[in-house]
């Protein structure tokens, strides 16, 4: 319940994170601590400094940018659910942040937060992959974006480098996209057993389709052969490409599910949830 | 041992706290305000809810640091001059509480609830409040008492 | 002596709680609440393996943190002896020496090896992580039927065994059964079914974690316990014993206490531990429980292995039950551990009339958190046999689960005091009017219409309606009858009241109320019984040093044994204001008639009130010859008879065939647990039970890995279900009023706990019985139900 003892520092700017986090490889920065403090506080993480990034401002700003929304690092899952940018430009978005964690989670807990730590279990990893989002980071080496298909690497792992942070993340708007984003679990509390995202383009046939999915990995990944099937098989394919929705996964057994069940509830899912989109191109 | 300045309750507060301190025993241990209870360490229970700049917050999951300079609203602060908050005294009347450990925490998650959607469905009342757990009530009379304090 | 009483006025109303007004303004005192000058903080040293041998321990890097004041081991703590374990069920049982920090070998993981005494929490908790111990693993065994198979790893080396001992119905009851089985089963003319159900580990998860703060007096050589427990007065008497201190120089408080459902009815080895290092260190010693700790440390329930089988006429006619129990104790034996299946073990053939009837247990002892009392206790596991059972029987024999209930129901004439086939007597029931309520509510033939409609038209989500009439003996309980089965302690209660010369009433009891609502309950009984005002009584528990000797809260005792002593003694407390006021007014007693409050003179206006009464008592200025000053009395009421409430539940599911998710359309609970004292509470009772039985049915589960760990370690993934998991139920009730005691109550404490899993799980198969499935494992996960789905398609294909 308590965390060890670390040392605390609050960054004023970014360049003083930044600066603070280059002084300490171990260092790591802290916004809203949802996925953090609760690591720390069963002593499974053990920073020894806390990079206090909250107060930095001008990262949490939603703005309309044209063909993406720019949302910033410290933007917190309650202002995506409830923005109106967000809302109108990228509503699978809006809405996937409404099922993260319960409402006091949503009050604190940060896009940034959550793509950094990369847990394949959390929802926005795998929204931003369906969604194409870019992620800028800046570093001691200065900005770079990166696209969500390239940021997750592993489990908890991503393409960050050390001493860099996320400070926006672009995300493409989908006008005209359908959507949907089915988040399988027992409670809802709970992080998603199987949870699948999907965003479809097209009339009559399927132009364009991404389903990405949630817990199936060790990271969150694109159901690539589905897709496929999709674009090819169109709005009569939906069953056969949900068959293939767990072709590219390798998901894990654990006490919420074996693994072959997980694989089950993809292609299950997988249907359900295009199926919703294309009723809402 | 950082300072820290919190409001608490309407009250400006000072105090010393370790780093690691979280907002939740800074409350209970520093300022004696015990009626926030702890029930878990997994921030998945919602008994520490506090309001956080008026918003609902799990106070476990919080470090005191963190909440420098913020306002804290606890269930001690909840009753205004002596008269019991509309969430209070329906909790009582809709006898939504048993042991009542969960009770505080339960409240300020309502009243954060209510305060963005002042007259919510049953299902609306149920999933703002997915963050709390109960196990005496079996949650059907905290539905009610939500609804009665949403109507008063 | 009879008193004409006025008209109820509280009680039977929906009084609201005198307990709320702290509880809703964070003003309640719970342990953690609690701190006292000069207190130091305790951690527990855990073991990390379901089973290793100590080579040493090392808690001298603990000891270099500043702020860390003591550290000790099992070596260094010395007890008078183990911990109590009250329920030695006959001469077989093997009960292992539970020494409060194990010395030689951790027999699960979580077993406490060593304590760290320090400044704060913090410090204590930075102690606990310094310490080292040298482990040498040791094979595990976690699962029942593994410990007792050949070559099992012991955890108990003296035993030589995992076999902590059986007992039955034929060889231990006190009480002969109507006829042995053995005759039914071997008749060819009769149908058999046979089952098997496993039945999850559950942790009970009371919102409040456990803690415990001592403050010692050194001079006096007094101590005061707080600990978070349903059970002060059995707390004192074992601490007594184990830490060698006099029962006069003990005082143990539960203060407000955030729930318990069995997991504070316990001896535990921190309350020892806190009082014998505050004995040795002079100091306030405080403890509180982490929660994941809670999940290793306190109580698990539930888990056995139950085979049961039923004979019946083809026209269904239930004539036997036989059977047979597998039972994890985990590591140690606690306060009633061994005991805890017995509390079924008359119930397995529910509220249905039979011939011949047999149960036998065996405990086992495996690696993993001992087990105990769980809400129901016993109950729900013979509940969830026989309901379960009745279903397939109706099945097999294809007649409607409803008609065959009905058919075998004890029928309501053979009451009140029928001597049912297990050999105890029932109170009072109708079991055919709790259904009939039930059926009306629900529109039986309306269910079953749409279920066809959907199955017909090859819909994904089918619809299934399960029910369970269920039955319970509660109020525990006789003490004769708890003499006859080996429990070590009685069953009575006690309560006094005093009239206050002020007027007020103090009521102490000896049950001690945890979220129940008893000080409320009992505060209509009084007001009601002395025609005082409600707001005028006080209702104090808890504390062994203002409350009298009771046995605590349990079992769904509170009213049904704590609220009938405190009636007993409110009659004898008029009876002698009576004699007072005949005094008074120069009459005699028969002449006076006591209502509202005041004793009357009959057929005239001479009257006294019994708060003028209690002052005069109180100066003694006019007392009769002989009388003692004072207007108090006590009762201890010993109950001649179990409670024995009963009830009709019905749960209605859709169930999605293509992920196995489960909703809960509709619950139905009709209850009967006699007179009603304050019908919201007996409500809350229900929903709270029916929630944790809905639970158990359907999300918990305590699961270890193949180490020994408990893989469902933290609240993240023991799921218990939150506002958006649980329906709202449809609460109803009929009214048998008991005719063991004078108020006609009985428990109800347990009955929604006792009720609901078999009547989720009944629905569940009744949703797919067409798909041939016959079982699904409790909880039924989205993965259980999609499998057996699977497993019968591919059973038919």
């Amino acid at each position: 319940m308590i965390p060890a003892a670390f040392d605390y520092e609050v960054a004023e700017s970014l360049e003083h994170a930044l600066d603070l986090l280059a002084a300490n490889e171990d260092a790591k920065a802290l916004a809203g601590g949802h996925s953090l403090l609760p690591l720390m506080k069963l002593r499974f993480a053990r920073p020894p400094l806390l990079v206090d990034i909250g107060r930095v401002g001008g990262l949490d700003t939603i703005a309309d940018a044209g063909d993406h929304v720019a949302v910033g690092a410290l933007v917190r899952h309650c202002e995506l659910e409830r923005d109106p940018v967000v809302r109108e430009q990228v509503p699978l978005l809006a809405y996937a942040a409404g099922l993260v964690g319960d409402r006091q989670v949503r009050h604190r807990g940060t896009i940034g937060g959550s793509l950094a730590h990369a847990d394949p279990a959390a929802d926005l990893p795998a929204i931003a992959l369906a969604l194409e989002a870019e992620i800028v980071a800046r570093g001691p080496q200065g900005e770079r974006t990166i696209a969500a298909a390239d940021f997750f690497t592993g489990l908890y792992q991503t393409a960050l480098a050390p001493g860099e942070l996320i400070v926006q993340v672009r995300v493409p708007k989908t006008a005209g996209a359908g959507w949907s984003y089915v988040k399988f679990r027992r409670r809802a509390l709970d992080w998603a057993t199987v949870g699948v995202a999907a965003l479809v383009r097209g009339n009559g046939s399927i132009d364009d389709a991404r389903i990405a999915l949630v817990s199936m990995g060790p990271r969150p990944l694109r159901a690539t052969a589905a897709e496929e099937a999709l674009r090819t098989g169109g709005r009569d394919g939906v069953a056969a490409a949900a068959e293939q929705a767990d072709a590219e996964s390798a998901p894990q057994s654990d006490t919420a599910a074996s693994a072959d069940f997980r694989r089950h509830l993809a292609r299950v899912l997988t249907a359900r949830a295009v199926e919703e989109a294309l009723g809402r191109v | 041992m950082r300072h820290v300045s919190l409001t608490v309750n309407g009250q400006r507060t000072e105090l010393e706290v370790e780093p690691r301190q979280l907002l939740v025993y800074a409350l209970r241990e520093q300022l004696g305000l015990t009626g926030t209870n702890v029930g878990c360490d997994t921030s998945s229970c919602g008994a520490c809810t506090v309001l956080l700049d008026g918003e609902s917050v799990k106070s476990c999951t919080v470090l005191a640091v963190q909440a420098d300079g913020c306002e804290v609203t606890t269930i001690e602060g909840l009753a205004a001059n002596g008269e019991l908050h509309p969430l209070q005294r329906a909790f009582q009347e809709a006898h939504a509480l048993q042991c009542g450990y969960c009770t505080p925490g339960m409240i300020m998650a309502a009243a954060s609830l209510l305060a963005d959607n002042p007259s919510p469905t049953d299902d609306e009342i149920r999933h703002g409040l997915e963050g709390n757990l109960c196990r005496c009530t079996g949650y059907q009379n905290i539905v009610k008492a939500v609804h009665a304090a949403a109507g008063a | 002596m009879a008193t004409v009483e006025k008209p109820a006025t509280f009680v039977g109303t929906r009084q609201l709680r005198k307990e709320d007004p702290e509880l809703i303004t964070g003003a309640a005192r719970f342990v953690d609440d609690i701190s006292l000058p000069g207190m130091l903080w305790l951690g527990v040293v855990r073991s990390p393996f379901a089973h290793a041998r100590i080579r040493s321990i090392d808690v001298s890097k603990a000891l270099e943190l500043d702020g860390v004041v003591a550290a000790y081991t099992g070596a260094d703590l010395e007890f008078a002896a183990p911990l109590l374990m009250a329920w030695a069920i006959n001469d077989q049982v093997k009960n292992p020496p539970h020494n409060p920090l194990t010395k030689d070998k951790a027999r699960y993981a979580g077993d406490a090896v060593a304590v760290v005494v320090a400044e704060s929490r913090a410090l204590a908790k930075d102690g606990v992580v310094a310490v080292e111990v040298d482990w040498e693993p040791l094979p595990a065994v976690t699962g029942i039927r593994e410990a007792l198979a050949d070559g099992a790893p012991i955890l108990h080396d003296d035993f030589g065994t995992n076999d902590a001992g059986s007992w039955s119905i034929a060889g231990d009851s006190p009480v002969p059964t109507r006829g042995p089985s053995a005759p039914f089963f071997d008749d060819p003319d009769l149908v058999k079914i046979k089952e098997e159900y496993s039945l999850a580990r559950l942790i009970p998860n009371a919102m409040e974690p456990r803690g415990v703060v001592v403050d010692p007096n050194v001079a006096m050589g007094e101590y005061t316990v707080y600990s978070a427990t349903q059970i002060p007065h059995i707390l004192r008497t074992a601490l007594v014993i184990s830490n060698g201190i006099p029962e006069a120089k003990l005082r143990v408080v539960a203060p407000d206490v955030g729930g318990g459902f069995g997991s504070k009815l316990e001896v535990y080895p921190e309350d020892a531990i806190c009082l014998a290092v505050a004995q040795k260190l002079g100091r306030p010693i405080k403890w509180v429980e982490e929660r994941s700790e809670n999940y290793v440390a306190t109580l698990h329930g539930r888990e056995m292995l139950q085979q049961i089988e039923l004979a019946a006429t083809r026209d269904g006619d239930l004539k036997a039950v036989r059977v047979r129990l597998t039972v994890a104790m985990g590591a140690y034996l606690r306060l009633v551990t061994p005991g805890i299946p017995m509390l079924g073990a008359w119930l397995y053939h529910g509220c249905y009339d039979c011939e011949g009837y047999d149960l036998e247990y065996t405990n086992v002892f495996t690696n993993t958190t001992f087990t105990d009392a769980y809400r129901g206790a016993g109950r729900p596991e013979a509940t969830y046999a026989i309901e379960r059972a009745m279903d397939t029987l109706a099945r097999e024999l294809d007649i409607d689960p409803v008609e065959l209930r009905r058919k075998n129901f004890i029928p309501t004439e053979s009451f009140p005091n029928y001597t049912i086939a297990s050999g105890l007597t029932v109170d009072s029931a109708d079991y055919h009017g709790t259904l009939d309520k039930c059926l009306e509510v629900l529109d039986y033939d309306a269910v079953r219409a749409e279920q066809r409609t959907r199955r017909d038209r090859g819909d994904r989500k089918l619809l299934g309606v399960g029910f369970s009439t269920w039955i319970e003996m509660c109020g525990l309980a006789p003490s004769r009858v708890l003499s006859a089965l080996n429990y070590a302690a009685g069953g009575w209660d006690a309560a006094t009241i005093e009239l206050m010369p002020t007027g007020t009433v103090r009521v102490l009891t000896g049950v001690s109320p945890h979220g129940q609502g008893s000080a409320t309950v009992f505060a209509q009984v009084v007001a009601d019984q002395l025609g005082v005002d409600y707001d005028d009584v006080e209702v104090l528990h808890g504390d062994t040093a203002t409350t009298p000797f009771g046995m605590d809260t349990y079992g769904s005792r509170g009213v049904s044994v704590g609220g009938v002593a405190l009636h007993a003694a409110g009659e004898k407390l008029i009876a002698k204001a009576r004699t007072l006021a005949a005094h008074e007014l120069e009459c005699a007693e028969d002449d006076l008639e006591f209502a509202g409050g005041n004793f009357t003179v009959k057929g005239t206006d001479r009257s006294v009130g019994i708060k003028a009464l209690a002052f005069s008592s109180w100066t003694a200025h006019n007392l009769p010859d002989g009388m003692e000053p004072g207007l108090q009395a006590t009762h201890l009421y010993d109950p001649p008879n179990f409670s024995w409430p009963n009830g009709a539940h019905c749960c209605v599911v859709e169930v999605d065939q293509d992920t196995g998710s489960v909703d809960i359309v509709r619950y139905l609970a009709v209850d009967d647990c006699g007179v009603q004292l304050n019908p919201m509470l007996v409500e809350g009772q229900v929903h709270g039970g029916v929630a944790q039985g809905i639970a158990e049915a359907l999300f918990e589960e305590a699961i270890y890995d193949d180490e020994g760990n408990l893989a469902t370690g933290t609240m993240t993934n023991y799921l218990v279900p939150g506002p958006p998991e649980l329906p709202s139920f449809e609460v109803h009730d009929t009214v048998t009023p008991s005719p063991t005691n004078p108020m006609g109550v009985k428990g109800i404490g347990e009955a929604g706990t006792i009720a609901a899993p078999p009547a989720v799980i009944n629905a569940i198969v009744d949703a797919l019985a067409h798909l041939g499935v016959r079982d699904v494992e409790r909880p039924a996960t989205p993965e259980r139900v999609w499998r057996a789905i699977q497993e019968a398609k591919e059973g038919r294909s």
